[in-house]
């Protein structure tokens, strides 16, 4: 059943009878009905503001956005993770964003590297530590092409002056050092992480070879923005560009390093997949280095040939044509996925509740397969990401922002979806409530989910979530309606 | 007076975005905007308005200036 604003507006109104009245109407502000003629957000949804006390969030801290999210992929920095071992520790590794090299030697992302503060370090500061920890790292991993110093809570409320560390540090080692304010207590989720390091990269990396002239630009150099590489997301993205005949000279950040984010500048185009977490450094670059910025999507057949023709529209003819030829090429390949799988998933609706580009972009690839989305929200979206939702989404279908574990599995019970694409905090809720779900920020260990062949994975994997026999399976024989399947069963 | 990043979008139009507060308006009115003077009053699509020290030379966007709330 698909409903209609109205009925949308009023499920809302049911959810939220439970609530006291001012957290009713605070909460209030962050629902809404769909409605695809609206251009601008600001006057019909709140979002990104502080979540509610008493209320469960799915949300994150800034440390995770700018550790977890930007820094994180970056394979050739030592990220520490300055203050207790724990956010560090217990975030390890848990993206997936994939890279070329040798773990320890050259690439250092799956490892954890932290000041572990204890009661000396709070009392007494960390600094002197922190430039032995990094003079250390030094020795130990002569390859790695800088140091990220990531902070922690404890480290903005002691007030430590890790900048100052990080001026000197640079100095004696001959290497970046980046400072990052990301302290988890900024902001109101991990989004304001996003930011912060964005500004890191913009203050104290982007500009570290600009008066290099050894980079031999060509007329066809892009580069990929906003793109982790979870599960390979930027290789399947990159292999269609490269087939279009363009060079992509760096990747912001995942499977990314520092020199290529250096010469990042010499790109005649920036395209940018995530905007929620680096549309900040775009922007700054289209300033400093005129280098103009374009948002596109990957997810699904659809959607792929809509962004390589834009892409390509920024270039010559011979680019355009490429363009054609890499969309003719994978078509006949896509209409066989599709032919296989959209009669399986056929008429099946989904709700999402992801982070930052992932509730809007990927509605074209279910829509690819014949599936309807009824539902999106994001944990930490601002209003410029809904102001580019509402023309991806059915009208009438649900928008949630930042949507507490009560409302979520409410409005779960009430609109009873067949897939749902979350968190793993969300997961084995609705898994014990007997809903099929798919991990929708890393892809519940699988992808890539970008591009061609991306979509291929994209596909099987949500048949072989919602079509598992085993959602058959939740109900004992004896509970079953019909006598014949009691005689299967026996 | 906050501080404002001015750039043109992709059809062309004038857009104003306030980093902070990630508002993104296109601006329907500009007092100056030929050459000899650039900027002055301005007036965005939501019908909010602002004062730009106005420029000689309309500037090479995007840039980010400061900008007075009328
Ligand atoms: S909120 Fe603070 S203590 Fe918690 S994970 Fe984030 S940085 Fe660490």
């Amino acid at each position: 059943m698909t409903m209609n604003r109205q009925e949308t507006e009023q499920l809302i109104q049911e959810v939220l009878e439970v609530y006291p009245e001012a957290t009713g109407k605070q909460r209030a502000k962050h629902l809404m009905a769909n409605d695809p003629s609206l251009e601008k957000s600001n006057k019909c949804i709140v979002a990104n503001k502080k979540a509610l006390p008493g209320v469960m969030t799915a949300r994150g801290c800034a440390y995770a956005g700018a550790k977890g999210v930007v820094w994180g992929p970056v394979k050739d920095v030592l990220n520490i993770s300055h203050g207790p071992v724990g956010c560090g520790q217990f975030s390890r590794a848990g993206r997936r964003n994939y890279v070329t090299g040798h773990s320890g030697v050259n690439v250092f992302n799956d490892i954890n590297f932290t000041s572990d503060f204890q009661e000396k370090d709070v009392v007494f500061g960390g600094d002197k530590k922190l430039a032995k920890i990094i003079s250390e790292l030094d020795t130990l991993f002569p390859l790695a092409k800088g140091v990220t110093i990531q902070s922690e809570c404890p480290i903005g409320l002691i007030g430590d002056d890790i900048e100052a560390v990080a001026k000197k540090s640079a100095r004696d080692i001959g290497k970046v050092v980046v400072p990052v304010r990301c302290e988890g207590f900024r902001g109101v989720s991990q989004s304001l992480g996003h930011h912060v390091a964005n500004d890191s990269l913009r203050d104290w990396v982007l500009h570290g070879r600009d008066d290099d002239p050894g980079f031999e630009a060509t007329p066809y150099d892009v580069a990929i923005t906003g793109d982790y590489n979870i599960g390979g997301d930027a290789w399947s993205s990159r292999v269609l560009l490269e087939e279009m005949g363009l060079r992509v000279i760096a990747q912001w950040s995942g499977d990314g390093s520092i020199p290529e984010m250096q010469i990042t500048r010499h790109a005649k185009l920036n395209l940018l997949h995530c905007y929620r977490s680096m549309n900040y450094i775009s922007r700054h670059m289209e300033e400093k280095y005129g280098m103009p910025w374009m948002e596109y999507n990957f997810f699904g057949p659809t959607k792929i040939a809509e962004s390589l023709r834009k892409i390509a529209a920024f270039f010559d003819g011979a680019i355009q044509e490429n363009a054609e030829r890499v969309i003719a090429k994978y078509q006949p390949i896509m209409d066989a996925i599709i032919a296989k799988y959209r009669p399986r998933l056929e008429g099946k609706r989904v709700m999402l509740f992801v982070g930052g580009l992932r509730p809007r972009h990927v509605i074209g690839a279910y829509e690819d397969l014949g599936m309807e989305v009824i539902g999106a929200g994001y944990e930490f979206a601002h209003n410029d990401d809904y102001d580019r939702t509402f023309k991806e989404l059915q009208d009438g279908a649900l928008i949630y922002d930042d949507a507490t574990s009560f409302e979520l599995e409410s409005f779960v019970e009430r609109l009873k979806p067949d897939l749902i694409g979350s968190g793993i905090k969300e997961k084995y809720v609705f898994h014990k409530m007997g809903i099929p779900f798919r991990q929708m920020h890393s892809w519940d260990y699988s992808g890539p989910y970008h591009g061609y062949d991306g979509f291929a994975i994209f596909a099987r994997d949500m048949d072989m979530t919602l079509n598992n026999p085993c959602w058959q399976k939740l109900k004992a024989p004896w509970q079953r309606a019909s006598a014949e399947t009691i005689q299967a069963a026996a | 007076m906050p501080n404002v990043m001015l750039r043109n979008n992709a059809a062309g139009q004038l857009v104003f975005y306030v980093t902070k507060k990630d508002h993104e308006e296109t601006v329907v009115a500009l007092e100056h905007a030929g050459p000899g003077a650039w900027g002055g009053e301005m007036e965005l699509a939501d019908g909010s308005r602002f004062y730009l020290e106005p420029f000689d030379q309309p500037p090479k966007l995007p840039l980010t200036v400061r900008v007075k709330r009328l």
